[in-house]
């Protein structure tokens, strides 16, 4: 039975997990146990009471006061545990320890943005420190998303023009995956972020350095970087395939015919203008619904990106 | 006895599946008011945003409610309410086989209504020649509070579903007209007529609640 | 008429015509006399026909989706025309297939029949709704051309309000949808209170009826709020009035909490009918007085009642706020009570019975095994804490669609197969019947039962592309669905052939008591050619065939009359 439990759950890393992994077991268990009951009765009667003869006489049952009121009261009980059970593991997950350490969380079609105490972001990327408690603090740029962390057992929705909060305190070390669980729209199942969790010194590092910017690596590569680390790759290709937005290949120095029938020139201008605000200038044939990347990108991310794109060339 | 001569006489309206005119009478009756339980529902709905609205948004429903014409909107009220009486009266003269005068009451009623339709177009006209639209075309700039949109949406979505509804009862009372004048309703069998009185007096009645929660807020 | 006012009623026996020569099926000939019909039963067929097109367009687009889902990344379709199957899938099986399923099909046949009703109480109203349910289609199907709608059957705000799609034709073919089914559930009401025959108290209804009693007052009392809401929602996109939109000063909260008014009830008007089918089932089949009559049917009109109280357990994670969550949780565990009320009592029903395996009971227990996964599986997400982890995740998929499709259809299915006779006179074949229900028992579980495990797992539902490791279980949930496909196509196969090759049935095969059995298979023009007297309740089998037979006796009839009281308290 254990481990068929933990066959069906994933792996337990946040403090709040085992709380509702037992209530999660403790229905199956006990529901298990009357399905099967309900079950082997039916069986037992389909057997003993199967019809002999097309004359059969059946004996007139019409009710029993003492059967109805067991199985009235008996589920009530059982149901009144169930409910105090998840009831107090809500109060649990609904109430963010005071000391927690906060990170702002902002979601947009289709992304993730980190925002963390001192200053600085990363996207679809979030560290956080184990054994200690962090709380999320977020609201969407669009339409309503929600952020889910199935190892913490964590879920909120983000709602645009308004803070929701959700918070866990991770137990080991390690990567976890991130969901969009909102039905968003294209990129909806490609809304996915890696939560990593890092040991109290090495998070304190990671604050100092992991948000500084790799002075010495090729622009061309900060550009490849970012182009996963943004989440770019919901909807552009690298290929020459249409998705949500145009192909990046051999995107640059090519016309751009945009929806109010202006052609443009694909140049490095271009390509900063569509990151900063891209709904001004959209290619005819693609939605507008590409979000801004003012304030999310470094000078140096998006220099990155020009120059990436101008190698993307067959 | 003389009821049943009177049935005879003039053509019955019993439908095969019914055993008598009881039961059919009985049936419209009741399918009727449970029509009318859903039409308070849908309505319903639109108060429940209104309520929600106004508890969120106190003073934009003060100072938006100014912009509306209390005078107008008070006129309309006795015009549907002297409606209700007339259509009422309209039952009652066919109870009586008074066709004639049914048909003057309901023509009455029409013209009430047709009243009520005027009064609300002059009223539509003011607002938009403001600016005041539903929605997004909304360009009014007399109202301070950044939600005045709402408020004028709100409204014209209950004024404007009611409006409809006021067409829809003139249109079934100019029906009962045409039946009136074709003998297929008087005293034994006037169920059309009642259930149209029916509907026009929900009509009446949601007026009669829009008019203080959307004109009168103080 | 003139024994009316008299307190006693003179009745006898009348013999049933087993092979009637005039039947509703030759009473008038030609397509327009089933187009324009007032008939409630051909009206019933109407909507069958419809409701079986409708499923098989959403169990169509169901199998596109599964085989989308063989491989993590894009196998057959892009994105955006995945997300437009799934919300063509949900809303085609929701709005067009299962709300009118079972009451607007069945009911309408064997409602009035079950009374001894020659019609519903309104049958022009009746044939309007068949058509204002075509009408909705057609909108629905005009929504689909002009470019589909991607937001799920659900339109939530403002992704609906935003979207490029055609939003605003679905959302007005939901609306006029709703009409329809609103005068179906009038219908109900008004014939139910008004056209019963003489001694059909209400204690002597069949269950059916008081399930579809039940549905219909959901109908009646949600349905106008769907209406507005969606009549908000075109609004919303048409003229920008900002209710839902918070980008135009709106609440999306507000929205749901709209939406979810209505959807949860209906979710109660597609599964109550059920119940009513599978009591009818269970007790026939198993020839034995129901146990616990009032039990199930006052658990009914409790179900519905409280179905009105527990719509936000659909929104614990959604930011309403969380003293609302505990409230709507509580709520909803007392749903429960009354539904596990109804499967002990069926159980109870067939101890010491005469238990015979014919496909409808075979259904029927099929029915009893999923539908009780289904709840269970219910009770698991109405706990707070663990819908938190599984809220929006393929568990809710997998439960929702043991609900609906182990608890209603396959409960359809039952009663299809059980009114198959009498509806058409001719009998299908049995050893198919068994065989293929087997298939869709087992075809169904392979589907479902591995999306429990990926939701628990944390696989989000809605999904295009997945994370590798739920490759596995995708991909035996597609194999299932394949074969559920299989099982669907041997119904139609042997069905048909029952049409046009099947043996004549008579007018009771199964020996059952309800009074639609006492007429002939198919029934007449007028369903009974005498006003039917009730004398015994539906499930009394003990009591002799003939006193089930009884009708108003003529003056001059003299052998064999009876005198009864006519309203015996």
């Amino acid at each position: 039975m254990n481990r068929i439990i933990e066959y069906m759950l994933p792996p337990q890393r946040s403090t709040t997990a085992s709380d509702v992994d037992s209530l999660f077991t403790f229905i199956n268990v006990s529901g298990f146990i009357l399905f099967m009951g309900i079950m082997i009765t039916i069986l037992i009667f389909v057997i003993k009471y199967r019809r002999k003869s097309e004359d059969d006489v059946t004996p007139v049952i019409t009710h029993n006061s003492i059967l109805e009121v067991a199985w009235t009261v008996i589920p009530i009980i059982l149901i009144l545990i169930v409910f105090s059970w998840g009831f107090r593991g809500y109060l649990t997950l609904t109430s963010p320890p005071a000391n927690a350490y906060e990170i702002h969380v902002s979601a947009a079609s289709w992304l993730w943005q980190f925002q963390y105490e001192g200053g600085g972001s990363t996207m679809n990327e979030v560290y956080v420190p184990v054994d200690r408690p962090v709380k999320f603090i977020m609201s969407s740029e669009d339409v309503i998303h929600s952020l889910a962390i199935p190892d913490f057992r964590i879920k909120m929705d983000v709602l645009p023009n308004r803070y929701t909060t959700t918070w866990f305190q991770a137990t080991e070390t390690g990567e976890s995956i991130l969901y969009c669980t909102e039905y968003c729209g294209t990129g909806h199942s490609e809304m996915l972020a890696t939560v990593h969790v890092l040991s109290a010194e090495d998070f304190e590092e990671w604050l100092e350095t992991g948000l500084e910017v790799d002075e010495d690596m090729p622009l061309a590569d900060v550009g490849e970087q970012t182009f996963t680390s943004a989440g770019c790759n919901a909807c552009h290709s690298l290929d020459g395939t249409d998705r949500v937005g145009p192909s990046l290949l051999n995107l640059f120095g090519s016309d751009r015919e945009l929806v109010d029938g202006s052609v443009v020139v694909a140049d490095e201008d271009y390509i900063r203008r569509s990151l900063i605000d891209p709904q001004a200038e959209v290619t005819a044939g693609y939605p507008a619904n590409m979000p801004s990347y003012s304030g999310r990108l470094n000078e140096r991310q998006i220099d990155g990106l020009i120059a990436f794109i101008k190698e993307l060339q067959d | 006895m003389a009821n049943q001569s009177v049935a005879t006489e003039k053509k019955s309206h019993l439908q095969h599946h019914f055993v008598d005119e009881d039961q059919q009478f009985e049936s419209s009756k009741m399918g009727m008011w449970i029509f009318l339980v859903t039409e308070v529902l849908m309505f319903g709905g639109l108060f429940v945003a209104y309520i929600i609205y106004r508890a969120w948004h106190p003073d934009l429903f003060y100072e938006a409610a100014q912009e509306l014409d209390v005078a107008l909107g008070a006129t309309n009220t006795v015009v549907l309410i002297a409606s209700s009486l007339t259509i009422a009266l309209a039952i009652r003269a066919v109870q009586l086989d008074k066709i004639k005068a049914a048909i003057n009451y309901m023509a009455a009623t029409i013209l009430l209504a047709g009243t009520f339709m005027v009064i609300k177009y002059f009223e539509y006209m003011d607002k938009f020649g403001k600016g005041i639209y539903p929605g997004e075309s909304y360009t009014y700039d007399g109202l301070e509070h950044e939600m005045a949109a709402n408020f004028f949406s709100i409204y014209y979505m209950m004024t404007g579903l009611h409006g409809i509804h006021v067409v829809i009862g003139m249109v079934l009372i100019g029906w009962m007209i045409i039946k009136a004048k074709k003998g297929l309703v008087h005293s034994g069998y006037y169920t059309p007529v009642e259930n149209t009185g029916l509907f026009w007096h929900l009509v009446d009645i949601i007026w009669i609640f829009l008019f203080p929660l959307l004109y009168l807020i103080d | 008429m003139a024994d009316s006012s008299q307190k006693t009623l003179r009745i006898r026996e009348f013999p049933i015509d087993e092979n009637p020569g005039h039947t509703y099926l030759n009473h008038e000939k030609g397509i327009l006399s089933w187009l324009f019909t007032v008939d409630h039963k051909r009206i019933g067929l109407l909507y069958l026909g419809s409701v079986i097109l409708f499923f098989f367009v959403g169990g169509m687009l169901a199998l596109l989706l599964r085989t989308e889902l063989l491989t993590p990344a894009q196998s057959i379709v892009d994105a955006d025309t995945y997300n437009q199957i799934f919300t063509l899938h949900g809303a085609i099986m929701i709005f067009l297939f299962i709300i009118p399923s079972i009451p607007a099909a069945l009911g309408n046949f064997f409602l009035p029949m079950m009374i001894g009703a020659k019609d519903v109480a309104f049958p022009r109203l009746n044939l309007a709704s068949w058509w204002i349910y075509i009408f909705g289609a057609l909108f629905a199907l005009y929504s689909i051309i002009t470019g589909a709608v991607d937001t799920g059957w659900t339109f939530y705000t403002p992704y609906s309000t935003q979207t490029g799609t055609s939003v605003v034709s679905m959302t007005l073919a939901v609306f006029i949808l709703g009409f329809s089914s609103i005068l179906t559930g009038l219908n109900f009401i008004v014939t139910l209170h008004k056209l019963r025959s003489p001694g059909l108290s209400w204690s002597k209804m069949p269950l059916f009826l008081w399930s579809l009693y039940a549905t219909a007052v959901i109908q009646i009392l949600a349905t106008p709020i769907l209406a507005i809401t969606v009549l908000l929602l075109a609004m919303e996109r048409i003229l920008g009035i900002g209710i839902f939109d918070p980008s135009l000063g709106g609440d999306p909260v507000l929205f749901q909490h709209f939406f979810w008014f209505y959807s949860h009830p209906a979710v109660y008007i597609m599964i109550v009918p059920a119940f009513g089918i599978i009591s009818e089932l269970i007790s026939t089949y198993s020839r034995k007085t129901i146990f616990g009559y009032w039990a199930i049917a006052l658990s009914s009109l409790a179900i519905a009642f409280i179905g009105f109280l527990v719509w936000g357990h659909h929104m614990f994670v959604s930011g309403q706020s969380e003293l609302s969550s505990v409230v709507f949780s509580f709520l909803t565990f007392f749903v429960g009570v009354p539904t596990g009320i109804k499967i002990f009592n069926w159980v109870a029903t067939m101890y010491k019975g005469s238990i015979d395996l014919k496909t409808p009971m075979l259904y029927a227990l099929a029915f009893l095994f999923l539908f009780t996964i289904g709840g269970l599986t219910g009770i698991m997400i109405g706990a707070l804490s663990i819908n938190v982890h599984l809220h929006d995740t393929y568990y809710i998929v997998a439960h929702f669609h043991y609900v609906m499709m182990g608890g209603t259809v396959i409960a359809m299915l039952g009663g299809l197969h059980h009114w198959w006779p009498k509806m058409t006179g001719k009998m299908y074949n049995e050893f198919w019947g068994r065989i293929t229900c087997g298939v869709i028992f087992l075809s169904f579980n392979m589907t479902f039962l591995p999306q429990f495990i990926m939701g628990s797992q944390g696989m989000p539902r809605r999904y295009f592309n997945y994370v590798d490791q739920f490759q596995g279980l995708h991909q035996f949930s597609t194999i299932g669905s394949y074969l559920l496909g299989v099982g669907f196509v041997m119904m139609a196969v042997y069905l048909l052939w029952s049409l046009f090759k099947g043996p004549k049935a008579p007018s009771n095969p199964w020996k059952a008591r309800s009074l639609e059995w006492m007429t002939s298979s198919p029934p007449t023009h007028h369903n009974f050619e005498y006003t039917p007297v009730i004398l015994h309740g539906p499930y009394d089998h003990h009591k002799p065939m003939k006193e089930f037979r009884m009708g108003v006796a003529e003056e001059s009839e003299s052998p064999d009359v009876i005198e009864i009281d006519k309203d015996p308290a």
